[in-house]
This record gives structure tokens, sequence and C-alpha cells, in this order.
């Protein structure tokens, strides 16, 4: 086992940007519960798929209730909401972000930090990557009875996002979303100022680009899935556009670049992981109650994940994207298509491939959680589907997002481990280990499912 | 377009004689009958369709037939299907994948999947990886309460589908071929509200396992063809004479998309009940989009419109005006039903996250209700049985649940 280097104290290893993520965040839940007070309108909306430059530029105060729902999750507090949702009639069966945000508003509503969340005066659908995603919205609209503006993202089913979809959207944009922004605001958009706003959008996916493409070198000197959620926060939800957001991922960029420079690998909660033995892709989105704990399995097994899809769910900067602010609304449009989800399998399939290569991964684990169906359905497909793709074989393993009754660490680290184990087999005896081009004719589909 | 595919059933079958046709109708997983329609006259395809959205009209003006695609139910055995999927999701992309692995959708040309849900979304992929060789085509209804921004992009999406299986079929893509696939299944959807009011005026005569068996043959039969058989149906129905019994009447909620078996549906109604109105097969069902080519005059707009302006709620619609728990009440006292039993299938996030709303509302409303889940492939029924039976119990003693 390659143990991180502890610090040496109780206390974790963190670089001033992780203090500086934390004051913003801190800072974020504060202003919400401020909005009131400010007289700043509040729009629920959701993480993928957002509109924040636009919500800026109305001066609006965002509220993602995914965001409320993970940090909850990590504060413990999850369970109960779901269980209040559980008791007013919703199914087990259903996803546990829409469980516990429902929980936490019968319960008062009071956010992750101890704050009041305000009701919102609009809550903005941008229907991107998730179906679930209406359904909530329905629910809470029964709740708030407030106005509703609905943005119907096509999903790119066939691959292509087309010059019809983009009308589409932009067309929504102009007769839907921004007359209800500027209902509930009482002022018109200011279009000079989306610009400004998508310029330092702009700058800061540069940055955070630039951040996860540095897993390429080797050791790694992040870890892209459980470092990598930390790093997408600010620009996933409210700070895009924001002269914060520039500093932050500046200063996160400088940071993981002299670690880079000096060979470190990433830092863990035990301490700077010393020894890379293991660099993997990983596909779905975290556990959020057990967060430390599941990743604690996989650096204590010097595994690192130097790419992620749950890191694309906001904004595929990984692969390209920017926001344009010479065409601010077509790239709005863009940027809402082209989110992970909103992909279809084949190209999701395609991305993990090409992650492997990039990256040069050992292997890909995919962790699927009961919640998400968009994320889930047909990641078994999938995982075989990116081996016959890239001739390495994946890891799959079962969870949940906020239902700490679907985590099972024994069960997860018996998997894991026993997964990397296999690679090091692999690694061992070069004969295991077929050329790409090679496994390129294998058949297809081999059923019935081996997973390690 | 009329075809071979089935004999007119002519006035002096009997029921039985009817359902027993229609059961082997539905029995034939290998879809004989559509290939025997295809093989009648060249260029002909059959197209699948997911639940919920299926453009019917533009399929068949293209020469092609419709062919509804919900899942294989209890009639096969799920195996590699189930290699597909983890637990906690539905049943129906499995025995779909099932259907298509073991050949049984070999007749069918290609499959268009609508955006239901992310399982239904996400099969579209799973299918495109798994059979190389089908046409597939997937199709984002609308959900945008921005009506000229919304009609313009299903246009294009249909326009662009219809070129697509015109190319195909060896058509020559015109609006008549439009107007004519509009007529026809507008007289399919005359026979389908037919078969409904029959339903709750006589609902002794026309039992549920018998009018879903109907419903379904509307799946894969060319629209008069249909029509011509649901009227024949209604006619033997009728001369049973059956006495009406002591039961209450109920909507049934919540399967629109995977279905229950057919013993559940007998269940519920051996149990006490008459079940008088549904959302099974939404698809084919009176109250869905009817295109109305005196109001729109371009075919494919008014086939646009049909959806758009579609008024009766669906969990698989973004309910604009937060009008689903009214719609619900007004479908159960149109109906004369007592009460609803909420049959949604397991893991089912649009049926599912529905129902406390609704439930709210009938809970005002003080219409009783119960509610059960199950999977295609449901061989228990003991159960759901006596929930049913309890249910309908307390409403003829109590008028409540």
């Amino acid at each position: 086992m390659t143990k991180p280097v502890a610090s040496g104290t109780a206390s974790v290893e963190k670089e001033p940007s992780m203090q500086a993520q934390k004051e913003l965040l801190a800072g974020y839940f504060a202003g919400l519960a401020r909005a009131r007070e400010e007289r700043r309108p509040v729009v629920y909306t959701f993480v993928p798929g957002n509109l924040v430059e636009l919500m800026t530029a109305f001066d609006v105060a965002p509220v993602y209730p995914e965001v409320n729902a993970l940090q909850s999750a990590m504060r413990q507090r999850s369970s109960g909401f779901i269980r209040e949702a559980e008791r007013s009639g919703h199914s087990e069966d259903v996803c546990s972000y829409v469980k516990c945000d429902l929980g936490m508003l019968a319960k008062g509503n009071v956010g992750p930090t101890g704050e009041s969340i305000p009701p919102p005066d609009l809550l903005l659908l941008s229907f991107t990557g998730c179906f679930t995603f209406m359904k909530w919205f329905e629910l809470l609209r029964e709740e708030y009875k407030c106005e509703v503006a609905m943005l119907h993202v096509p999903y790119v089913g066939d691959g292509v996002v087309t010059d019809a979809m983009r009308a589409y959207v932009v067309e929504q944009l102009q007769r839907e979303v921004i007359p209800k922004l500027e209902k509930v605001t009482g002022r018109r958009l200011d279009l000079d100022r989306l610009r400004e706003l998508l310029v330092r959008s702009r700058r800061a996916e540069e940055d955070l680009a630039a951040v996860f493409r540095a897993a390429r070198h080797r050791p790694s000197p992040i870890d892209a899935y459980f470092g990598g959620v930390y790093y997408i926060g600010p620009i996933f939800t409210s700070f895009r556009g924001s002269e914060d957001a520039c500093r932050y991922y500046a200063q996160l960029r400088g940071e993981v670049e002299a670690r880079m420079a000096a060979g470190h690998g990433p830092i863990t909660p035990d301490g700077t992981l010393t020894e890379e033995k293991y660099r993997l892709v990983i596909e779905g989105p975290p556990n959020w109650t057990s967060f430390r704990d599941f990743w604690k399995i996989f650096y204590d097994e010097g595994a690192v994940a130097v790419a992620s899809t749950y890191t694309q769910v906001g904004g595929s900067y990984e692969r390209g994207f920017r926001h344009d602010p010479s065409r601010p609304l077509e790239s709005l449009a863009d940027y809402c298509l082209s989110c992970y989800t909103n992909l279809p399998l084949p190209q999701r399939s395609q991305i993990l491939a090409d992650m492997v290569r990039d990256y040069e991964a050992d292997g890909f684990v995919i962790h699927s959680v009961k919640s998400c169906n968009s994320f889930s359905a047909g990641q078994l497909h999938m995982l075989r589907e990116v081996e016959r793709l890239t001739g390495v074989p994946g890891g799959f393993i079962e969870s949940d997002l906020v239902d700490a009754r679907y985590y099972g660490q024994a069960n997860i680290k018996n998997r894991v481990e026993s997964y990397l184990q296999m690679l090091g087999a692999r690694r061992a005896d070069a004969s295991l280990r077929a050329p790409v081009a090679a496994v390129a004719d294998r058949p297809r589909y081999h059923l019935p499912v081996v997973t390690p | 377009m009329t075809s071979p595919m089935t004999t007119p059933a002519a006035p002096a079958q009997t029921v039985d004689e009817l359902v027993e046709e229609l059961e082997a109708r539905f029995d034939d997983l290998d879809l004989g009958r559509i290939r025997a329609w295809k093989a009648a006259a060249p260029g002909r395809i059959a197209v699948g369709c997911l639940p919920v959205f299926a453009p019917r009209e533009v399929i068949w003006a293209a020469g092609a037939l419709p062919v509804f695609v919900r899942g294989g139910g209890d009639r096969i055995e799920t195996i590699r299907g189930d290699a597909f999927y983890q637990s906690y999701i539905c049943h129906l992309p499995r025995s779909t994948l099932e259907l298509g692995l073991l050949g049984h959708l070999d007749a069918l040309d290609g499959l268009i999947f609508p955006n239901t849900c992310d399982v239904v979304r996400n099969l579209s992929g799973v299918w495109q990886g798994t059979f190389p060789q089908h046409f597939v085509r997937f199709i984002d209804p609308p959900q945008s309460a921005e009506p000229a921004s919304a009609a313009a992009y299903l246009h294009h999406e249909l326009t662009a589908m219809y070129r697509d299986l015109c190319a195909r079929t060896g058509r020559e893509p015109a609006p008549d071929h439009l107007v004519r696939a509009i007529g026809e299944y507008g007289e399919a959807m005359r026979a389908a509200t037919e078969l409904s009011d029959a339903r709750r005026a006589r609902p002794w005569d026309l039992p549920i396992d018998e009018v879903y068996l109907l419903r379904r043959a509307a799946d894969q039969l060319p629209p008069l063809e249909w029509a011509a058989l649901c009227r024949a149906y209604l006619a033997a129905a009728y001369r049973r004479g059956n006495k009406p019994e002591d039961r209450v009447r109920v909507c049934l909620v919540g399967a629109f998309c995977e279905q229950p078996p057919r013993p559940l549906l007998r269940a519920a109604e051996k149990a006490g009940c008459y079940v008088v109105d549904d959302d099974l097969t939404v698809g084919v069902e009176p109250g869905g989009p009817a295109p109305d080519l005196a109001v729109d005059g371009d075919p494919m707009a008014a086939i646009v419109h049909a959806w758009l302006r579609a008024t009766r709620p669906s969990a698989v619609r973004f309910d604009e005006h937060a009008s689903a728990g009214r719609a619900l009440v007004a479908r159960v006292h149109a109906c004369g039903a007592d009460g609803v039993l909420f049959a949604a299938p397991s893991f089912c996030d649009p049926a599912l996250l529905d129902q406390p709303r609704l439930t709210r509302v009938l809970d005002a409303e003080g219409i009783p209700y119960t509610a059960f889940k199950y999977a295609e492939n449901t061989g228990q029924f003991q159960a759901i049985r006596e929930q049913a039976g309890t249910f309908a119990d307390s409403v003829k003693l109590w008028g409540t649940a």
C-alpha cells in the first residue's frame, strides 16, 4: 500500500487555493442569506447547462438545489432530509438529490452551512442532460408558486449539435428566459455586460483546462476526480464570469504547475501522495455521504484519478469548449448542448476511451449511482465499449449520490482493491496487454458481463 | 395504404374468436405479421417507436409502418438484457434489448427513441452500439413553453425524419402523403374514442385485458385496419349482454411506458374494480395529439401543433400550467370513477415523482386512491389483488380508502 505522507499534524494539508475556494463557498451561502435584505431576486437553477453569466448580468442570486443536496450529504444531513421526503410519499426508487432537497425544504430550508436558503423569485429550469430536473422543478413550483422559465435543451442524441438545436435554444433564451429575468428583476439585459462576463468565463475556463491537462504529467499533480470536484465547484456554479473565479483559477493553476514542476503527487486528506501506482479514469458522480472514505480507498492503494467525466457535467472545458463573448447567446446555447450528460452513449464511451489513451491510464472505473439514470442507465454497455476501444479492462462499482443507505464501504473497497490487483498483475505480464489495434477486431459484445 | 396484414374482422366473428386473434397477435414476438406486411409490396419498411412520443403519421406517410415497442413484458425471460442494466433501472430497456438480441425485432428496419426519460434516452445509445445495422433516430419533442421556437424546432426534426424515411422507402416526400396519413390516423383515433366511450358505458362487457389487447394491436396495425378491427370487437362485445357487477370504477394511472403484465390487469378487475380509464399504451389512446388540417393547413405543421397543444398532461411532458392534478380529477369525474389505482413501474422516475403531487390533489378532492408498483414481468399478483380488493371494498363500504 502506498500511504500518503502524513503531514505530521492532525490538520489536513492545504494549499492557498483550497482556503480561497472554501471562502468563496462560504461567501456564496452568506450572500444567499442576505439576498432578501439586499433585494436581490433569487433564481433556482441546475448545474449542467446553467446560465450563470446571464443571471449575473441581471444581478440575481443563483441557488443550485443539487449543490445544496451534495453539501448536505458531505455534512451528514442528507439522510434525515431523504427520510422526511419519503414520509411525505416519495418513493425509495427515485432520485435522492430530489428527496434531499424536498426534505430540506420541509425542514425549513436551512442550507448546508446553517444559513437560510431564500425562496425563489424564479425557477429557471435549464433542462440539460437530466430528465429528472424537469420533475424536480414541477415539485418545487408546487411549493413556491413562483415564476418559471423553461429552457429546453435538446439532447444531442445523434451525436451532432445541429444549427436547428442551437437556434432553438437561442430563441428560447430570447423569448422565454431573458424576458422572465427582466420581469423578476425589473431591468433590461445589458448585452455588453454579458460579454464582459463571458470574457472572464473564458479566462477561468482556460486556467481550469490547464489544471486538468496537468494530470497527463507523471506523476499527476492532481487527482482529477476526488480533487477535481473541488476544482469545478466555483466554475460550475455561481462564480463563472466573476473576477473571484479568475483569481481562484489562476492561483490554482499556479499551484498545480508548481507541484508538477516539483514532481509532487496530488494532495489527499492524509497528505501528499508520494507514489503513483495506478492511473485511473473515473466515470460517474462520486458518493457524497462518505466522500473521504471513498477517496481513501483509492489513495491508500496509490491510485490516482488522472481524468474523470463528472468534471465535465457543467462544461466540457477539457475538450476545448470556451464561452465566446463575440456571440454570447449562441455560445450559451453551445455550452448547454455540449455538457457531458447531454451527449449520447457512443460519444461518452469515446470520450472515456480518449481519456484512457491521452492520460495514459492503467484502467478506468465506473462509479454507478442509483439516483442518476442520466449517468447510470447504459454504463454497463459503456464499460464493454470502452474496453473494446482501448483494450483496457474496466472496473464497476455502485453506490448512490446522497443516500447513505446505498453506500457500502467494505463492498466497494473489496471491489476496488481486487480491480487494482488485477491491473497490477496485468502490468507485470505484458502478454495480457493486447495492443489496441488487435482488440478492435474482438467480438463487440461479450456476455455475460464480468466485472472485477 | 391497405395491406394484407390482417383480414378485417367479419361482423359475424364472435368476441372469443376476436380475442383469440388478438392474443395470437400479442404473442407474436417475432412480428411475423409485420414481416408479411413488408413482403406484400416492395419498398415497405417497419420502424419501431419506443414510448411515449411517436410521430406515427410521419412514419406512415413515408410508406413505413410505425410499430410501438413496449418491451417484452412477461412473454420472454430476460437474461442477456439484464447484463446491460443495474438492479435499480426499470425493466423495459432490458427486455427490449433481449428482444433485439434474440432477433425478435429483426423485422424492424429501425427504431425511433423519444426523450421519454433518461433510461429510454440512453437506450438509444445502447441500441446504436449494439445494433449498428439499424436506422436509429432520437427525437426530443419540445418541452418548451415558448411555442414559436418549439414549433420551428419540431417541424425541422420531423421533416428531417420524414425525408430520411422516404429515402429508405423510395417514396417521394409530398404533403399529400402526410394529409392522407393524418386522415387515416384520425379515423383510428375516432375508433379509439368509441372504444373508450364504450368501456366507460359498459365495462362489464369490455374487460380491461381484452381492451388492452385491442389497443396493443393498434401498436402495429395500419390505422384503417385497426379501426375496422376495433369496431368489429365493439359490435361483438356488445352482443355479450353481460350484467353489471357490484364493482368500483377506477382510473389506472402511471403505466404509460413499461406495461404491466396482463394478469395484473385481470387481477385488478377480479378484485372488484372496473378499470374505466387508464394511461396504458399512451400514444394510441384517445385524447392524444390529433393533427387538425383545418386549423393548420400545412400537414407537417398540423402534426407539430397537435403535439404542442395536446392538453392531456403526461408525466413525460413539462406540466407548464401545474394542471396535472386538476386534470386527473377531471378524468376521474369524466369517466365516473370512484377512485384511482396508481400503478407505476419500479424505478420509473417520471411516474413515481408525479405521485405525491397527484395524491395531494386527490386528498383535497376526497377521491380515494391506492398505489402499487410492478415490473413488466411481475409474476406474483396475489398481493396486488388483495390490495385492489381491499381498496374496492372500502370504497364500496365507506366511500373512501
